[in-house]
């Protein structure tokens, strides 16, 4: 309603009397402060804290969902999630998940990352071509690995087949001990590019000439990147890592689509065990204690990774921040 | 991005000549093995896109007796048919819909909260900043259960508002921290001169920070154009009704309607992927950048 010529050249509006008292000054700023904020504060707030704490008061009822919250428990719900197999099976797989991203997964990129830091021809190709997958979405990536990783008749099978491995396949999604497994190495295809970019943005980040200094003293490859890219990369492995965990904690779409938590449980998450008590079992007060839980997983990691393990990194991040302008 | 490099690597290889032969073959002999790594990891990213891609040319009998070859006759149909249905167009446009909604609202909120929460000085500024912050961390999935619930009682299941205001609110934390950090590096002689030529807050925000914002506004929208895009637990909950499904949600029930039909399936993710990576074509600088400067950030 307000300015709507965007052009900065436009005649200068009247300038508004003296210079103003203080007091006035600070209302007037703390006025204007709320009008700004208020669209976003109201959206946040309405949509991500209200229905966050509405979670916590629910997960006190036995409710299916429909009608009104009568039936109070207590801490029924998070007594009987301790004690659900199912449950503190997700625990288990979820931590296994994350274990697995930071030994295979995050170095693998970090290695990637290293190779397409050189000078080779066609790197902005291999870039672009290992980051791709992160565009797509889970539930594309989902139903296409389901399907080339289709018992017997998927392109997995056949290739093993064909070159004489076919002892190795069958089961992939459908095998209680090779579904975990098997979706690792789908995330893996569908998220180290996005890794890869942030480590190569890190590198990027480091003077070529302490490499070089390096050299002239005579440090190996190995020691150069031992002790220099290493220690100057930490903080930007320490995010991936959080972004990792916080990732394996919300994990759904892909388990979704290609086995709703199956076989036996076996690959599910916490966030599907949350839709499938809540939305297909109508247990929506138990429902909501899962999620209360996922929350307070996230938020005590995200406290602690920020105050024992990030905290330290202040400095360091805001300087390669800056370096990679 | 690929222009700047390509053209450096032109200047690279004309100056080569200068280089000796034989170091030059050395040079070749050594890189050989990481590219040969690189090739590797190439074919497994490509393999799967590409066998989708061919797979949707043949029909489902063929599929399982001519894994690798190329289709033998080329069938059509398979794309064809989505191409001409009407429910195919109809997740296109719906996710279409959604997500520029869910964007333009994100980013016009985002904007102005975090403008206040750069440039003002106000008592409660970096407790609201935090609150903020602090949901970056929160997951998506935490809140679905109670917010599909409160969506219930205000009538907006099966309604695309139902999507798109969550949306914009989970989109907030990313945008407010990149915009912010944008905002703040803009010179504070720049306001004053603004001020002084009797320029309003938010004429300032309107004429001349928003203008010089532009890169950093390309980025936040962008990365809320493919979370909306790729968002599936929401659509999937809020909407029952076909009318409004996205394509995420279509494919999956695609894929329950036609689960024998694989062929089907392919050609259905192909045409899927393709308004994403023609995206990722258009908008990987403004991506890519978004990403590291969120991490970095967040």
């Amino acid at each position: 309603m307000w300015g709507t010529g965007r052009s900065p050249g436009d005649p200068a509006v009247p300038t508004g009397g003296p210079a103003r008292a203080p007091v006035l000054h600070r209302v007037r700023d703390w006025l204007s402060a709320f009008v700004f904020t208020v669209p976003a504060l109201t959206l946040f707030g309405l949509l991500v804290l209200v229905p966050m704490g509405y979670a916590g008061y629910i997960s006190f009822f036995n409710w299916g969902g429909f009608g009104s919250l009568t039936d109070a428990v207590g801490f029924d719900n998070y007594t009987r999630l301790f004690k659900d197999p199912v449950f503190l099976g997700d625990l288990w797989r979820g931590g296994l998940l994350i274990g697995l991203s930071v030994v295979l997964q995050l170095p693998f990129a970090l290695a990637v990352a290293v190779l397409l830091n050189q000078k080779l021809r066609g790197r902005a190709v291999y870039r672009m071509l290992f980051f791709a997958p992160y565009i797509l979405s889970e539930v594309i990536t989902g139903v296409l690995f389901g399907m080339i990783f289709a018992p017997g008749d998927g392109l997995a099978d056949k290739v093993l087949d064909a070159v004489g491995l076919g002892g190795l396949g069958g089961d992939w999604f459908a095998g209680r001990d090779t579904v975990l497994p098997t979706l690792f190495l789908v995330m893996t295809w569908k998220y180290f590019g996005f890794h890869m970019m942030l480590y190569l943005a890190g590198l990027q980040g480091i003077p070529a000439v302490l490499h070089e200094a390096a050299r002239i003293d005579g440090a190996g490859s190995w020691q150069r990147f031992r002790h220099i890219t290493l220690p100057l990369l930490a903080p930007t492995l320490r995010i991936s890592v959080f972004l990792s965990v916080i990732y394996a904690i919300q994990l759904f779409d892909m388990v979704w689509v290609t086995t709703a938590g199956g076989p036996d449980h076996a690959s599910e998450t916490m966030a599907v065990s949350m839709v499938q008590y809540g939305f297909k079992r109508f247990q929506m007060g138990y429902a909501s204690a899962i999620s209360v839980v996922m929350f307070l997983i996230s938020l005590v990691f995200a406290l602690a990774y920020q105050r024992f393990v990030l905290r330290r990194d202040t400095e360091g991040a805001v300087t390669t921040m800056r370096a990679n302008r | 991005m690929s222009a700047p490099t390509a053209g450096r690597a032109r200047v690279r290889r004309n100056s080569e000549p200068a280089v000796p032969k034989s170091v030059r073959r050395r040079r070749r002999l050594r890189t050989l093995p990481v590219y040969a790594v690189l090739w590797l990891i190439g074919v497994f990213m490509v393999t799967p896109l590409l066998y989708a891609l061919v797979s949707g040319f043949k029909s489902t009998k063929q599929l399982s007796g001519n894994t690798f070859g190329l289709p033998s006759p080329w069938v059509t149909s398979n794309y064809t048919s989505l191409l001409g249905s009407s429910d195919f167009w109809r997740s296109l446009g719906s996710s279409a819909v959604i997500a520029v909604a869910a964007t333009v609202l994100t980013v016009a909120t985002a904007a102005l909260a975090a403008f206040a929460l750069a440039r003002f000085a106000f008592r409660g500024r970096e407790v609201v900043f935090t609150l903020f912050t602090m949901g970056l961390m929160f997951p998506f999935a935490v809140a679905i259960l109670p917010l599909f619930i409160l969506l219930r009682t205000f009538g907006l299941l099966d309604n695309p508002w139902g999507v798109i205001l969550p949306e914009a609110a989970f989109g907030l934390p990313v945008t407010i921290i990149i915009l912010r950090g944008f905002f703040r590096e803009i010179p504070g002689e720049l306001e004053e001169a603004a001020t002084l030529d009797g320029c309003s807050r938010f004429g300032f925000f309107w004429r001349i920070l928003l203008p010089l914002a532009r890169p950093a506004l390309g980025t936040v929208s962008v990365l809320a154009i493919v979370s909306s895009w790729n968002q599936f637990l929401l659509p999937l909950l809020v909407f029952s009704e076909p009318t409004w499904w996205t394509i995420p949600v279509g494919i999956q029930q695609f894929q329950g309607q036609y689960a024998a039909d694989v062929a089907r399936i392919f050609a259905y993710l192909v045409l899927a992927m393709v308004p994403a990576l023609a995206f990722y074509a258009v908008a990987e600088r403004q991506l890519i950048g978004g990403i590291t400067l969120g991490a970095t950030k967040g």
